[in-house]
């Protein structure tokens, strides 16, 4: 156990020593990396801040809500039933309740639609609520509504978000970019590692065969070869990280600005921590990738 | 201890370069192979170390197969065999000590009997006061007893040397050759590949000789 340790101490180690072995090559490797990783982690960035951009300027104006019909033959009662279930609801941020007199009474002022009304047997408006919903994405207010629907003298329940839908699935759209670009990005990091470790492999081609001659297995051959990979993928994936901090930083003025002109105060958030730490591990683990298909293609055959 | 049963090695296109060789070795023994260049000698030091594998034939180590060896097994195979190559094969970017330290790193020894072991080794064959020089700024003698050194700091039953004495001056030579009287003397298995038959005469058991990869009796 303590030799398997010293080991890996020594592979790693090696792979510091070398990577410090060849500066300028170390740095043009890890800037490729950092900036083909920089783009897809940019693009997150910028996903959750005009994900956030969008729920403060939908809160200074259109909040998505839904608006529930009673039945015409609904009572007083009924309608102050149902208030009260609305108002004990945990999902419901506000409700409004519009009785049934108001419309009607909104257009006898209206000069061309008073004959229209005049001429109606009775009021064929029921009493109404419009509900706006703690959580507003579309699943959370599809299941409102199916509940609502169920409640007694619920005549109809019309969700007012098409425009949630629309921002959704642009934002859907944005994600399934920013994946595609991870993807793209992330093979090219394992390109990148691939190439650099095959170097490495070729430059400790003597090593590598008086090491297997004084009895090295494969996986004492590999390790540091391992360790080169992930560390060039990791240092690449900090640089990733820092590339994005300074884009945050720039930016930040001219968001400043447009959100002013949409009345909202927003403040460019980088990287959270979680996106960070999974932005270091991916960029970790595909150097670690990298350097094993290297190795399977350069080391498979020999003595 | 080691033992050859109609051991033929034979290269693409058709080239023997050892054909139905036999022979056996006891613990301890110390035994020549002599022969004209190319005879075979080197091949024939290869197949105990499985770095080649025979033919046909069945080469034994320690009764192993060691032609019949899995990849895998290989390198422990190595680890107790000591290995003295004809090139020497040693890291010019390494100093005496880590040149010597290295087959202990590969075997997971603690650092610090390591280190023990690797001076012991250096002070056997005379080169304790330069184990911070690289291989470049030593003379050819000093080199081969370094590539000894490293040979033998597993404290291997087995030892293959190919061409142990070659390029050496008359001097530096007999230097050599007693460092190998010195490991038979203590029981070490010795199998020296060498032209320089009169160096070793006096201690050795057995006498192989090799022409074009045939041994003659």
């Amino acid at each position: 156990m303590n030799a398997l340790l010293t080991q890996h101490g020594k592979a790693l180690a090696w792979s510091l020593r070398r990577l410090a072995a060849a500066p300028a090559n170390t740095l043009l490797s890890l800037l490729a990396i950092g900036i083909a990783l920089a783009l897809p982690a940019g693009g997150l960035m910028l996903l959750d801040n005009a994900l956030q951009f969008a729920r403060n300027a939908g809160s200074a104006g259109a909040t998505p809500q839904l608006s529930l019909f009673m039945a015409l033959d609904a009572d007083r009662k009924a309608a102050a039933d149902i208030a009260a279930r609305l108002k004990n609801h945990a999902g419901i941020k506000e409700t409004r309740f519009v009785p049934r007199d108001e419309p009607l009474r909104r257009m006898q002022a209206d000069a061309g639609l008073a004959e229209v009304i005049a001429a109606l047997p009775g009021n064929p408006f029921p009493d109404a609520f419009v509900v706006t919903p703690s959580d507003n994405s579309p699943a959370a207010m599809e299941q409102l509504r199916d509940e609502f629907r169920r409640w007694p003298k619920v005549e109809h329940v019309q969700l007012d978000s098409a425009w949630v839908r629309r921002l959704d699935a642009m934002l859907r759209l944005a994600r399934s970019g920013v994946a595609l670009l991870t993807g793209l990005l992330g093979l090219g990091l394992v390109a990148i590692t691939f190439t650099t470790i095959r170097l490495q492999i070729l430059t400790q081609r003597a090593e590598i065969e008086v090491s297997r001659l004084l009895g090295a297995t494969d996986s004492f051959v590999r390790r540091p070869f391992y360790y080169f990979g992930a560390l060039q993928g990791f240092a690449g994936g900090a640089i990733a990280w820092l590339i994005v901090l300074g884009i945050t930083t720039l930016l930040q003025g001219p968001v400043a600005d447009l959100a002013a002109l949409y009345n909202t105060n927003i403040v460019l958030q980088s990287l959270a921590v979680s996106e960070s730490l999974l932005l270091l591990a991916l960029a970790g683990g595909l150097g670690w990738l990298g350097a094993a298909l290297s190795l399977g293609q350069h080391l498979h055959r020999q003595a | 201890m080691i033992r050859f049963e109609h051991v033929t090695r034979r290269y693409p296109p058709g080239m023997e370069a050892l054909a139905d060789v036999s022979f056996s070795m006891k613990p301890g023994e110390l035994a020549l192979i002599g022969g004209h260049s190319g005879a075979g000698k080197s091949t024939l030091l290869k197949l105990i170390a499985a770095i080649e594998k025979p033919t046909s034939g069945t080469v034994l180590v320690n009764g192993q197969n060691v032609g019949a060896l899995k990849r895998a097994a290989i390198p422990y195979l190595r680890r107790n065999l000591g290995l003295v190559f004809q090139d020497q094969k040693l890291m010019f970017d390494r100093n005496a000590f880590e040149n010597v330290m290295l087959p202990l790193s590969i075997a997971g020894f603690p650092p610090r009997e390591a280190a023990k072991r690797v001076r012991a080794a250096l002070d056997k064959v005379g080169l304790l006061e330069r184990e911070k020089a690289l291989p470049i700024a030593l003379s050819g003698g000093e080199q081969q007893r370094l590539a000894i050194a490293r040979a033998v700091v597993c404290r291997p039953a087995i030892l293959l040397a190919d061409e142990p004495t070659a390029h050496l001056d008359p001097d530096t030579a007999r230097d050599v050759a007693e460092i190998f009287r010195d490991f038979h003397q203590v029981g070490v298995t010795l199998l020296i590949a060498t032209y320089d038959d009169a160096l070793f005469a006096e201690f050795a058991s057995q006498r192989l000789t090799l022409n074009h990869g045939r041994l003659l009796a």
